[in-house]
């Protein structure tokens, strides 16, 4: 869990007159998990964009880790594969065809890309919903059908931009539960965003706060709980100061910047 | 309990009040109320069909091509300008505006010209209907295009897509809510675009045949054509529900 395998160096974004970001720093190890908190509309997305190539930076750059070092990969997409809110399934699609979708993307024949795609399906909980539309399936699953498209999508980090936001209480703790084990088996390198802070201390080994406008990561909390973690860790004292020092450090910097 | 009212609602109530339509009708005529040359029955537009039914159909055949024809080449040019415009926003600038502009023509003052500029075969009649056919589905088609979820485009360039793949893959079955909607308005103005055409000017269709029974004062063999244009219409709006049904099974499998 030592090696690096992204940084992001110096991002600065404005739209027109408006700065949303200011000279963000932070890297990734391999294996890690880390999220990025930060109330709504301080710039998280954004900042997801330019990490996915989608949003030119105005400077700075993002790095992957690569055989030969660092690689630069600002504004190339598909080099972190990415998972926005909504699970942004395609409603005519079977859920298999919306899973392998990035396979078949990169001309993986459709029966191939079907096979790999369903060897995942007992793993992700999504058993016999093969050759159902996303319609029939509940918020829980469908998260669980986008989750694994982003898996598929081959690369070595992954961006969740708040995959539990849209989902019920319940489902959400069942869930978030579930994505622990899975990542933890998958062995995948991710970066997530919420503005959930029990969900940030329950799911990261490290937390950056966003704070600001523009927006700068103001601090830097380390979850030192091992994992796999479950929803009883919540009810924990230790859980209960991180989450103190964290609301103290969020609400601190957002009075000082309204 | 529901879907029984529902039924009666939807089927029994507009069944109920075009008997009663038809009744009411029909004793206008037997108590003289209008002038039977003026308006006649509904059992001699009855008979009138059934007598003319052959030769009815003889016309109905030729405007059926026509417009066939004229729908098949408007929903490719519909299809091609709104893929173009959706592509290319300078496109969408310069075509649009010429686009609404010719919908404000109406087709009875085209349907001369069309008749001087090609003669009185078949051609000028589909070009009519391609008219007619074209902006309904350009313009839907065009809606559907850009009402594309912009996350499920960043999702799509995120997962390293084409703009190919976007347009098929995400695009084009998005739109095909409002490709059939839009169908269902080109069907039916097409079958009335091809007999417009035909009143201007031609040797057969169910356009010419409503010329002729005109001038000779038959206004029942006029009402039995009328009847069929709107038959004829009203069935291809189903064919083209049947085939949405078939074409996109996901509308339906979310309300099982």
């Amino acid at each position: 869990m030592e090696k690096e395998i992204l940084r992001a160096e110096h991002i600065t974004k404005s739209y027109g007159e408006k700065q949303v970001l200011n000279d963000i720093n932070f890297s990734l190890k391999e294996g890690e998990l880390v999220c990025l908190l930060g109330v709504s509309g301080v710039g998280k997305t954004t900042l997801f964009n330019v990490l996915s190539g989608l949003t030119a930076p105005d400077k700075g750059k993002v790095l992957l880790a690569s055989e030969n070092g660092f690689t630069d990969i600002t504004e190339k997409n598909g080099m972190l594969s990415y998972m926005l809110q909504k699970d942004l399934l395609l409603p005519h699609m079977h859920v298999v065809d919306n899973v392998a979708l990035p396979l078949t993307l990169k001309g993986v024949p459709k029966k191939k890309a079907r096979e790999t795609a369903s060897e995942y399906f007992r793993r992700f909980g999504l058993d016999g919903t093969q050759n159902k539309y996303p319609a029939q399936l509940s918020g829980g699953m469908r998260q669980r059908a986008a989750l694994l498209r982003t898996y598929l999508c081959g690369n070595k980090v992954a961006l969740l931009d708040e995959p539990f936001s849209a989902l019920d209480t319940i489902t959400k703790a069942s869930l978030q539960e579930w994505f622990l084990e899975v990542m933890e088996d998958l062995g995948m390198s991710t970066i997530f965003i919420t503005h959930d802070i029990d969900e940030a201390i329950l799911l990261s080994d490290r937390i950056y706060m966003m704070t600001g406008s523009p927006a700068t990561l103001t601090g830097e909390f380390r979850i030192e709980q091992p994992k796999p973690r479950n929803q009883s860790f919540t009810m924990t004292d230790e859980f209960l100061q991180y989450k103190k020092d964290i609301r103290r450090l969020l609400f601190v910097d957002q009075i000082a910047f309204s | 309990m529901n879907r029984k009212k529902k039924s009666i609602k939807e089927i029994w109530v507009p069944v109920a009040a075009i008997l009663i339509f038809i009744l009411i009708w029909q004793l206008i005529c037997v108590f003289e109320l209008v002038p039977g040359f003026m308006l006649p029955s509904p059992l001699d537009v009855g008979k009138a069909f059934v007598t003319d039914f052959p030769l009815l159909m003889h016309h109905a055949g030729i405007t059926l091509l026509e417009a066939f024809f004229g729908l098949t080449i408007g929903v490719m040019l519909g299809f091609c300008c709104a893929a173009l415009m959706d592509t290319f926003p300078v496109v969408k600038s310069a075509l649009y505006p010429i686009l609404v502009l010719t919908q404000t023509i109406p087709p009875v003052a085209i349907a001369p010209l069309l008749i001087l500029w090609f003669s009185y075969g078949i051609w000028p009649k589909v070009i009519l209907v391609v008219l007619v056919a074209f902006f309904p589905m350009a313009v839907g088609l065009l809606e559907g295009f850009q009402s594309v979820d912009s996350d499920l485009i960043r999702l799509m360039k995120s997962m390293k897509a084409t703009k190919w793949q976007i347009f098929w893959k995400v695009k084009v079955p998005s739109a095909l809510g409002n490709f059939f909607s839009g169908l269902k308005i080109a069907v039916s103005y097409s079958v009335v675009g091809a007999v417009i055409a035909e009143w201007l000017g031609g040797f057969i269709g169910l356009g010419v045949y409503m010329t002729r029974v005109k001038k000779s004062l038959s206004y029942d063999k006029m009402f039995a054509v009328i009847l069929l244009v709107s038959a004829i219409s009203l069935l291809l709006m189903a064919v083209v529900k049947v085939i949405q049904y078939k074409a996109m099974p996901w509308e339906h499998a979310r309300k099982e």
